[in-house]
């Protein structure tokens, strides 16, 4: 009874396995498909943007569009040096990385002292970080502009530096504060018996341990500053324009010059794409630290 | 004489400050916890409530930059009267939220079959690529997304009408057309969010255990029914966090539509932060659009708290 059972079970399996064999085939082909359409999809925007960025101008212009060209960096060296986007790629790197370093400063203690201590008024204070990542630019941007008026700090460096503080002190603070919780509490508890003063707690063993939180929160903070237009259009004229409102003041006038626009553009999101790719696996990371938990 | 007046009210502020932190704020200057934070909390005040309290100042004033000859007198509500009686104003916030409703759905399904792709074993390194591929739009600025946009939906060469093209739809204007402005609009930000959406969910799915995945898969062939009782409670963090800033993300919506279409063609694209950048730098009524920047930070106020109340209970 028992054996014959055993048989029925192994005649019927062997033609299922067969077919299933047949159709996991087929479900890897797709799955294959799918995720070619994902690279391309993906990537074909930023890349039609460099190729025209290196086509000449009667190229990038050509109906139907061109595949194949003669590639020219005219358009780099006119962009760079002609329209200054030089400039504003240095006012861009100064802003972004002062930002982010004075994100980090003021951040880390304050996510190390919401992640480790009880006090009242925690989830208000940790709900107030938050919303200042949610607060429309152009709220601030408004009276910022008349603040900066009246202290005579438009089109300066600092007053960006400061402004983007709104949003990359938050992201600092959210994903710090979930990095130190991952910190065992022992190692607090243990300095502390020893006589470590809280400072030096946090100084010589959380910061140390939380440091790849610390970066993936530091390459946020660069990339939201780096990337910020409406703040920087605001704010200046000529000195201390930043990269995107530098691309964006091609945008008057009849013909517009693709290629130098699309150069320009290049010169903005290549190092933001290298940055990111190089830790990629982290900026997944920090994106679920920030958010998810 | 006036010495003695000046430090006995010392005194008396020095008695009443030991009298405040005996009756509830001792834990303030003492514990740690106050120094680690108020360096932040201070420079945040500063950058961020100081010019709040100007703005809501300036939104009861007149104050016009093109006219400061007439002056800034008091006008009252005047201004936030002016907005929300203004058929624009409203017509720009229905427009972010149509926008809102309708791309973001988009993303997260998208997102999702993207997240599912990269989650199912095989295929290692195409797998890999894929992922790589989509730390691109993320990593892009902005702005640059709306000048990418503005090339390949450009009438006379976009590569968009020749792709569109091999299906047999005939050249459109994209940019000159308010729905399909809207639309071309929808596209970018699709292109450019729906990768945050993969890899939050991706994230979720990777926490899902191997082994309930597999034995699910022994006791159905169908991926829905794996999807939506194995998979789920591992996703719904990850959703909770993408409709959380994707919302935040959409009032704030600038950049990219300032640089592809400045709003256009006539209001087509005007989401709100455009429309109140208008009307404060390019109209320069600082008063009204200090009265709409106010009212746009308390929707963004009651959002966040009604998403932090019913949604997301993980906090602190």
């Amino acid at each position: 009874m028992s054996v014959s059972l055993f048989g029925l079970v192994t005649i019927g399996a062997a033609p299922r396995s067969f077919r299933a064999r047949a159709g996991r085939r087929r479900a890897t082909v797709w799955h294959g498909l799918a995720l070619v359409v994902i690279f391309l999809s993906s990537v074909f925007p930023f890349y039609w943007m460099v190729t025209t960025s290196l086509k000449r101008q009667a190229d990038a212009l050509a109906y139907p569009p061109l595949w194949r060209f003669t590639p020219t960096l005219s358009h780099y060296i006119d962009a760079l040096f002609t329209h200054d986007v030089l400039g504003s790629l240095i006012n861009s790197l100064i802003i972004a990385s002062s930002t982010t370093v004075l994100a980090i400063l003021l951040g880390t203690p304050a996510a190390y002292a919401l992640a480790r201590y009880e006090f009242r008024g925690k989830q208000d204070l940790w709900f107030w970080f938050i919303s200042n990542r949610m607060v429309s630019p152009v709220v601030l941007a408004v009276p910022f502009f008349l603040i900066a008026t009246q202290l005579d700090l438009i089109d300066t460096h600092i007053v960006l530096i400061l402004l983007y503080l709104t949003f990359s002190l938050p992201i600092v603070v959210w994903i710090c504060t979930d990095q130190f919780r991952n910190v065992p509490v022992e190692l607090d508890e243990a300095a502390r018996l020893d006589g470590a003063s809280p400072w030096r707690i946090f100084w010589r063993i959380n910061l140390p341990l939380a440091m790849p939180g610390i970066v993936v929160s530091a390459i946020f903070a660069f990339i939201f500053s780096w990337n910020d237009l409406l703040y920087a259009l605001v704010l200046t004229r000529e000195d201390a324009v930043t990269s995107p409102v530098a691309a964006t003041n091609y945008m008057s006038g009849y013909e517009l010059p693709w290629g130098e626009i699309m150069a320009t553009g290049t010169l903005i999101v290549l190092p933001m794409v290298i940055f990111a790719l190089l830790v990629s696996g982290r900026l997944v990371q920090g994106l679920t630290m920030g958010a998810v938990k | 004489m006036l010495n003695s007046t000046v430090s006995r009210a010392g005194k008396a502020k020095a008695g009443a400050y030991a009298a405040r932190t005996r009756a509830g704020l001792r834990f303030l200057p003492r514990s740690p916890a106050f120094w680690f934070l108020f360096p932040a909390v201070f420079a945040l005040a500063v950058i961020g409530i100081y010019p709040l309290l100007v703005a809501l100042y300036n939104s009861v004033h007149q104050y016009r930059l093109a006219d400061l000859a007439a002056g800034t007198p008091f006008v009252g509500l005047d201004n936030y009267i002016a907005t929300l009686t203004d058929p624009t104003f409203w017509q720009a916030l229905g427009r972010t939220v149509l926008f809102l409703c309708l791309t973001l759905p988009i993303e997260i399904v998208l997102g999702l079959f993207a997240a599912l792709m990269l989650h199912r074993p095989g295929l290692a390194w195409m797998r890999a690529a894929a992922r790589v591929g989509l730390v691109v739009p993320m990593a892009t600025t902005y702005a640059v997304v709306g000048l990418i946009g503005r090339l390949i939906f450009n009438r006379q060469f976009g590569v968009a009408n020749y792709l569109l093209g091999f299906f047999g739809v005939r050249p459109l204007d994209w940019l000159g057309d308010p729905t399909l402005a809207f639309v071309s609009v929808m596209i970018m930000d699709v292109w450019q969010w729906t990768p945050f959406c993969a890899l939050i969910l991706l994230a979720g799915l990777t926490m899902v255990p191997k082994e309930a995945e597999e034995a699910a898969r022994l006791e159905t062939r169908k991926r829905l029914t794996i999807l939506w009782h194995i998979e789920r409670p591992y996703l719904l963090p990850g959703l909770t966090a993408i409709l959380i800033l994707r919302s935040a993300d959409m009032l704030k919506m600038f950049d990219a539509v300032y640089t592809m279409t400045r709003g256009g063609p006539g209001a087509a694209t005007e989401f709100i932060s455009v429309y109140i950048q208008r009307i404060g730098f390019r109209l320069f009524d600082q008063g009204l659009a200090s009265a709409q920047a106010i009212l746009l930070l308390l929707l963004t106020i009651v959002l966040s708290r009604l998403y932090i109340r019913y949604i997301y209970q993980e906090i602190a």
